[in-house]
């Protein structure tokens, strides 16, 4: 078991779901593949989806949803099997 | 009559408000966000206040925030810029309950104007044409299947609340229609809090004019058209006054009937006509208004010599307007390029970042509205405009040559910016002879 931390490609606002009103993409404990969408960065009014760039399962975000990211910040902890 | 102003805004448009406060001995307030503690505006400004964190609904979008920072700083007006709040009715009424001026129309003109299907109605009944269209909204895919039916194909599935180019699909054919109603009502839905949509022709080759106008809630003048047809994704990039496609007479019809339009709503303040111009048949149709001063005001300025932002807020002081039309004079031909913080080579990616150098143009005829200085940041939560390049000489040709000097004078360091798309644009011999549409500048850049 290792974990591995999903990172930020952009500064940013950082969004847990794709809309205000909709779920979030990934809750606590679910499980990722590498390429699944875990969140959206919102810079000057463009969004840019982060995927993850690994599998495993989610311990935790380290980003609340809404709140300003830098490049390279991570934003996910994942346990990689 | 007020002395103290504050400016809910940032960026460009704060510093523009308060150069024109100052210039009325107008004390002013500038307020901020985390990401704008050390902007220009919060340095021109006689105050400043803090409003909150970077992100602009917790800051900028913040009602309560910013009418708390009016109080504390005893201003007595405020100034909404353009975005953001600024045709917000709820906002505008919350500050005249705050016993404060709001720096624009009446929060009910506000919200007739927002309301795109109100406005339309407003259009027909003061004689406006209006974009072929279904009668209000369409509540349901067989209301919209018969509209569009009498309308004609292609036609344009709008959101009753959009704007900005939001909230709009194009049906070519009925099995499109049938194909996008509902996502359409849905995405209206998610996007507006409001699913409500209504049914236009889309005019294919179309170009986008716009009328500036100016009221004091009983008089109404205008100052002239713009023509903004080359745009991205909606957005205007690169505007000119006066609109190089149409003639005296279509100028005059066109101002007449916008004049016409704000003078049966009593408008006070500063705000835009949108039309379409069909150059094939001669033929203009009011689109939506704008309710507050807009990005490419200065090339209005540029040709008339009026300052919109000033008279703004002479009209919210209680003073008449200053001017009769018959004062208002057009001179030369003016152009706006806007500059900003996205990289045309790669889709237009956003670049924030810190300015590590600056060259600003300069010279005979050349204005630069801008947020930037050296070593300034350009933080990534708000929209992307940097600074305006804006040109003015007697003739077109003399103005493109103008901005084609004026853009080589420009360097900045640290951040991509669109400049280098606007020296292309300003060689094109479509561009040079002023061949283009709406649809111009995508296919230019798919090409």
């Amino acid at each position: 078991m290792s974990e591995h931390e999903v990172l930020s490609p952009l500064p940013g606002i950082f969004y847990r779901r794709p809309a205000p009103e909709k779920p979030p993409y990934k809750e606590y404990g679910d499980q990722v593949a590498e390429g699944d969408t875990i969140g959206l960065v919102e810079v000057m009014k463009q969004f840019t989806e982060i995927q993850a760039d690994a599998g495993g399962k989610i311990v935790r975000f380290l980003v609340d949803d809404e709140a300003p990211v830098e490049p390279g910040q991570p934003v996910l902890l994942i346990e990689v099997a | 009559m007020f002395n103290k102003l504050l400016v809910a805004n940032r960026g460009e448009i704060a510093v523009r408000v308060i150069r024109a406060a100052k210039e009325l001995g107008v004390r002013t307030v500038a307020v901020f966000s985390d990401a704008d503690r050390d902007s220009l505006a919060v340095q021109f400004a006689d105050e400043a206040i803090h409003i909150g964190p970077a992100p602009a609904s917790k800051s900028y979008l913040n009602i309560d925030a910013i009418i708390a920072a009016a109080r504390r700083s005893c201003a007595e007006a405020i100034h909404p810029g353009y975005g953001f709040l600024s045709e917000n009715p709820q906002f505008a009424e919350a500050v005249e309950a705050a016993g404060l001026v709001f720096v624009g129309p009446t929060a009910a003109t506000i919200r007739m104007m927002g309301d795109k299907a109100a406005a339309r109605s407003a259009a027909k009944a003061a004689d406006v044409p209006v974009v072929p269209g279904s009668d209000g909204e369409v509540a349901d895919i067989d209301h919209a299947l018969a509209a569009a039916r009498e309308i004609g194909f292609p036609v344009m599935l709008k959101a009753s609340a959009g704007g900005g180019g939001r909230g709009i699909r194009v049906a070519l054919d009925r099995a499109g229609l049938e194909h996008q109603f509902h996502t359409a009502q849905a995405e209206a839905k998610a996007a507006f809090g409001n699913g409500a949509l209504y049914l236009e022709r889309f005019l294919q080759r179309a170009r986008h004019l716009e009328v500036q106008v100016l009221g004091d809630g009983q008089h109404v003048v205008h100052c002239f058209e713009r023509e903004c047809s080359l745009q991205r994704r909606r957005q205007k990039i690169w505007e000119e006054a006066p609109s190089p496609a149409i003639d005296r007479e279509t100028r005059d019809v066109l101002c007449a009937s916008a004049v016409r339009l704000v003078e049966r709503a009593r408008y006070r303040g500063a705000g835009t006509l949108e039309f379409l111009y069909d150059e094939d048949t001669g033929e203009f149709f009011f689109i939506e208004m704008n309710t507050r001063i807009q990005v490419e005001h200065p090339i209005t300025e540029m040709i008339t010599g009026v300052d919109l932002v000033r008279e703004m807020i002479r009209i919210a002081q209680g003073e008449p307007l200053g001017l009769a039309q018959a004062d208002i004079e057009m001179r030369g031909a003016a152009i706006e390029v806007r500059i900003n913080a996205e990289d045309p080579d790669q889709n237009f990616r956003p670049s924030p970042g810190k300015v590590a150098a600056l060259a600003l143009p300069g010279g005979p005829g050349v204005r630069i509205d801008t947020m930037l200085y050296p070593g300034c940041a350009v933080p990534p939560y708000y929209d992307s405009l940097l600074a305006k390049i804006i040109v003015h000489a007697q003739t077109r040709d003399i103005a493109l040559a103008r901005l084609r000097r004026a853009l080589d004078e420009f360097k900045v360091e640290g951040i991509v910016t669109t400049a280098g798309l606007h020296k292309r644009l300003a060689q094109l011999d479509d561009v040079q002879a002023a061949r283009f549409d709406t649809g111009f500048l995508e296919k230019l850049l798919t090409a």
